[in-house]
């Protein structure tokens, strides 16, 4: 009985960790129609990052927290750059987008590599989280608690600013009809580069939040970034709500499958996002077919 | 004939004395060893290139049906079975897992189809890397022996490399008739104007599930000798980067051309094989080739080049006085 | 037996209702004119025509043949060809390899991977007598980005004509030409024999009229008037369509 509990703890904790991962791909997808396949490579170097802060690697030791910001903004500057440089330069062909951060996927990968090189870097939980929390006989790591809460404080706050603020209104426009909503005079382009960085930056603090459990290694960019496909193909590109209950479901077939069928665990992951594509390519909650 | 065609015969002729006669000037095993690599590499890009340059179709789940090819020789010659069959087996389970590929991945067009493909591509990935009583999983199956087709043993390195350049030269011409074929100008109709191209009568999506096929067998044929090459199969080719790096070699090339695989092949392979030994960080290079290549010259090195060529031509030409 | 047949034709989108009750009859040789206002449905009746689009009820016959439930791919293997209003052609390859593409689709060399297409003598050969009828067999070789707008036009009645049509359904063949170039596509289409039936829709009144024998008027999807050209001129009716009363 213990056994499923935790089983199901894990999966909502790793669901949180890849509603964090894939808000922002869902939002890049459905607002500037492309599958970011660099955002697993923003993801690692997020985590690359803030774990360098957090071990004081180049000797400048920081709280986690903060670390957890400079990482966030470290990588939300550099998705602006590959947006405004390089995106920017291939307006409406979303095909040589998509082609663009497959290559700088690769470079971001290498470029890890010579920065920190081959070995895992571990991070270490931050001291007030430490610890474990006591349900009866249950007992759980603090920290995987805490994701879970980050994860719908931050989902809360995309919601908010997607529907109380004008930049979500404009998003949610962009969205809708990039074509209308230039019409109506929201500069779209500049919005592109807002929600490339705003999608960065999450992955960037998704990497990080999560370092304390999956450690920082070369090849976890090549994890991330599928799982954070499947989360936006069953949930829907373009929509918060699909993210967070494609999250929510992936982070279950992902644990679950690993403990019961490990033959076939990546099979039960990706067959449902096959299913969703060729069935109902919109997803659950998707505004449109990619 | 005029001098245009007399030139490109000659420069054919050039390259096939040359490749023919490659082991006796190029220096070294080792470069022999990828001269092979590129031939079969080649093969693949060629195959890639019938969906991605004249069907339209960008496919990111290649390296999972290359994959099926290779584990199907593999599995079949560790069962204990000999090499004709455990071919005839990786052909025909290639060109079948095409066939289901094609029936899914049809079903959408641009970057649907892409996902699609990448799906395919992740789910045949998984089973190889998780379906460990059938294909080792990260252990993978190694390849105890290569073919010695007449007599002629492939582990000598330049029987295989003569073998490959034979294949090679055979896939070539098959693309090239296909290309010029009425076959070929359909399914060029088909990536410029599908909607046209159904109102003209053509059947579009049957011809796309040809073109599939076609590109199936190229696929298998460059997995086999790859196969045989490496002699060893792990869940790795199959990978994600494993399909984007064959997608590079068409894209860097020049797509929809037949040169433009074969120069996009030979420019990974070496950037792969040789500039590793100077720069350790050879994926980044490539990645930002990749990039450069997509934002500066679209239509790849091959046409890229021959642009530049025609202009540096009027250039000079103008620059001389004489009338263009 | 009427050339065309269609039936209580109906289509809608969600809510909006694009083509409804819609009935037409064209007799073998007659020379059609669909009108309308923007909006009027008469593209949407084309696409439902030509199966690219497929109704929600109704019937539409071909020579007396039933092909509601036909594939829009087999149709032109039936005698239907169509022209397009925004010109969709293949501008990377020369006129005679987009007429040759018209001619390929309705032969069964279209499946042919073998020989090369440049050998396929008879598709010349017929592509270039299509083109002498639009009279561009003089330029035949040029690619097709370096032609004229009004050039398209004709190569796209080209190809409509290579493939030796009973009925031919033509999208508003004049729209964005030049008067000189309006007369050459004007001589083309009147230099059509009666064994070619013709439906055109046009905005251009002055070359339509002249063309046409039977008019059918659309509005909001509906036929509002139809008769030859005296009969829908003075229908109060078609003043109410265009001037809204």
């Amino acid at each position: 009985m213990s056994f499923w509990l935790v089983l199901t703890v894990n999966s909502i904790t790793f669901g949180g960790l890849l509603f964090l991962l894939s808000a922002g791909f869902s939002l890049i997808f459905g607002l500037m129609r492309i599958p970011n396949l660099t955002h697993g490579s923003l993801f690692m170097l997020g985590a690359y990052v803030g774990a360098t802060f957090v071990a004081g690697l180049t000797g400048f030791q920081m709280n986690f927290w903060l670390a957890a910001v400079v990482a966030t903004l470290t990588v939300a500057v550099a998705g602006a750059l590959a947006e405004r440089l390089l995106l920017r330069r291939l307006p409406g062909d979303q095909l040589a987008q998509v082609l663009v951060t497959l290559g700088l996927s690769f470079m971001a990968a290498d470029f890890c590599l010579m920065v920190w090189g081959g070995d895992p870097l571990s991070v270490t939980t931050p001291s007030e989280l430490q610890g474990f929390a006591r349900f009866g006989t249950m007992v759980f790591p603090l920290y995987r608690l805490a994701i879970i809460v980050i994860a719908m404080v931050v989902a809360i706050a995309l919601w908010l600013m997607l529907e109380r603020t004008r930049l979500g209104a404009m998003i949610r426009a962009g969205v809708d009809d990039p074509d209308m909503a230039r019409v109506v005079g929201i500069r779209v382009s500049q919005l592109f580069t807002i929600v490339f960085a705003l999608g960065a930056g999450l992955a960037g603090f998704a990497g990080i939040v999560g370092g304390p459990i999956l450690s920082v290694y070369p090849g976890l960019d090549q994890d991330m970034l599928p799982l954070a496909l499947v989360v936006v193909i069953l949930g829907g590109s373009g929509s918060l709500l699909g993210s967070f209950v494609g999250s929510i479901i992936v982070g279950f077939i992902y644990n679950f499958g690993q403990a019961l069928l490990p033959e076939l665990a990546y099979f039960v992951l990706f067959m449902p996002m096959l299913l969703v594509l060729l069935l109902r390519p919109q997803g659950l909650f998707g505004r449109h077919v990619p | 004939m005029n001098s245009a065609t007399s030139g490109r015969i000659f420069a054919i002729v050039v390259a096939i004395g040359a490749l023919a006669t490659l082991p006796y000037w190029m220096q070294g095993i080792y470069y022999v060893n990828v001269a092979s690599q590129i031939l079969f590499y080649a093969i693949f890009a060629l195959g890639l290139n019938i969906l991605v340059g004249y069907g339209g179709l960008v496919s990111l789940g290649h390296a999972g049906l290359f994959g099926v090819s290779a584990y199907a020789a593999g599995y079949m010659l560790q069962l204990g079975y000999g090499h004709s069959l455990a071919i005839a087996v990786a052909l025909f389970m290639g060109m079948a897992s095409m066939a289901v590929y094609a029936v899914l991945s049809l079903r959408a067009t641009g970057i649907g189809f892409i996902m699609i493909t990448l799906a395919l591509g992740e789910i045949l990935w998984g089973l190889a890397y998780r379906w460990i009583s059938l294909t080792g999983g990260d252990n993978g199956i190694s390849v105890p022996s290569r073919p010695a087709p007449f007599g002629f043993s492939m582990s000598d390195i330049n029987t295989f490399y003569y073998i490959t350049l034979i294949t090679f030269i055979a896939s070539l011409a098959l693309c090239w008739v296909f290309v010029r074929s009425p076959f070929g100008a359909a399914l060029r109709g088909t990536r410029d104007q599908p909607r046209r191209m159904n109102a003209l009568g053509y059947h579009v999506w049957a011809i796309r599930f040809w073109a599939c096929l076609f590109s199936g067998l190229l696929t298998a044929v460059s997995a086999l000798l790859f196969v045989y090459y490496t002699q060893f199969i792990s869940p790795q080719t199959l990978a994600l980067t494993s399909s984007a790096e064959v997608l590079l070699m068409v894209i860097s090339g020049g797509p929809g051309t037949l040169l433009g695989p074969i120069i996009g092949a030979g420019l990974v392979v070496i950037v792969k094989n040789v500039v590793s030994a100077f720069i350790e960080r050879w994926n980044f290079l490539l990645g930002a080739i990749f990039v450069a290549i997509v934002i500066l010259m679209p239509e790849g090195l091959v046409p890229g080049s021959v642009r530049l060529w025609r202009l540096a031509m009027r250039w000079r030409r103008t620059k001389g006085g004489t009338a263009p | 037996m009427s050339a065309l047949t269609v039936t209580n034709l109906c289509k809608a989108f969600g809510g909006l209702h694009v083509t409804t009750n819609v009935n037409l009859n064209v007799e073998p040789g007659e020379r059609r004119l669909i009108i309308g206002p923007n909006g009027a449905g008469k593209t949407t009746l084309f696409n439902l025509i030509t199966g690219e689009i497929t109704p929600d009820s109704g019937a539409i016959k071909l020579f007396g043949e039933d092909i509601t439930r036909t594939p829009s791919r087999r149709r032109p293997h039936l005698g239907m060809a169509r022209t397009y209003q925004i010109i969709t052609l293949f501008p990377r390859d020369s006129i005679i390899h987009n007429v040759s593409l018209a001619l390929l689709g309705l032969s069964p060399a279209r499946w042919n991977p073998i020989t090369n297409l440049r050998h396929q003598g008879h598709l010349i050969e017929n592509g270039l007598k299509a083109l002498e009828r639009v009279g561009l067999a003089h330029i035949a070789e040029r690619p097709l980005s370096q032609t004229s707008y009004g050039e398209r036009r004709r190569v796209e009645i080209a190809m409509a004509l290579a493939q030796n049509p009973k009925l031919l359904l033509l999208d508003e063949p004049f729209a964005g030409l030049s008067i000189d170039e309006r007369q050459d596509v004007h001589k083309c289409l009147m230099a059509i024999p009666r064994d070619v039936t013709m439906v055109m829709i046009e905005h251009n009144m002055d070359v339509a009229l002249a063309f046409a024998e039977r008019i059918t008027l659309l509005h909001f999807g509906e036929v509002i008037v139809e008769g030859n050209r005296a009969e829908v001129v003075d229908n109060p009716r078609t003043r109410e369509v265009y001037l809204g009363h």
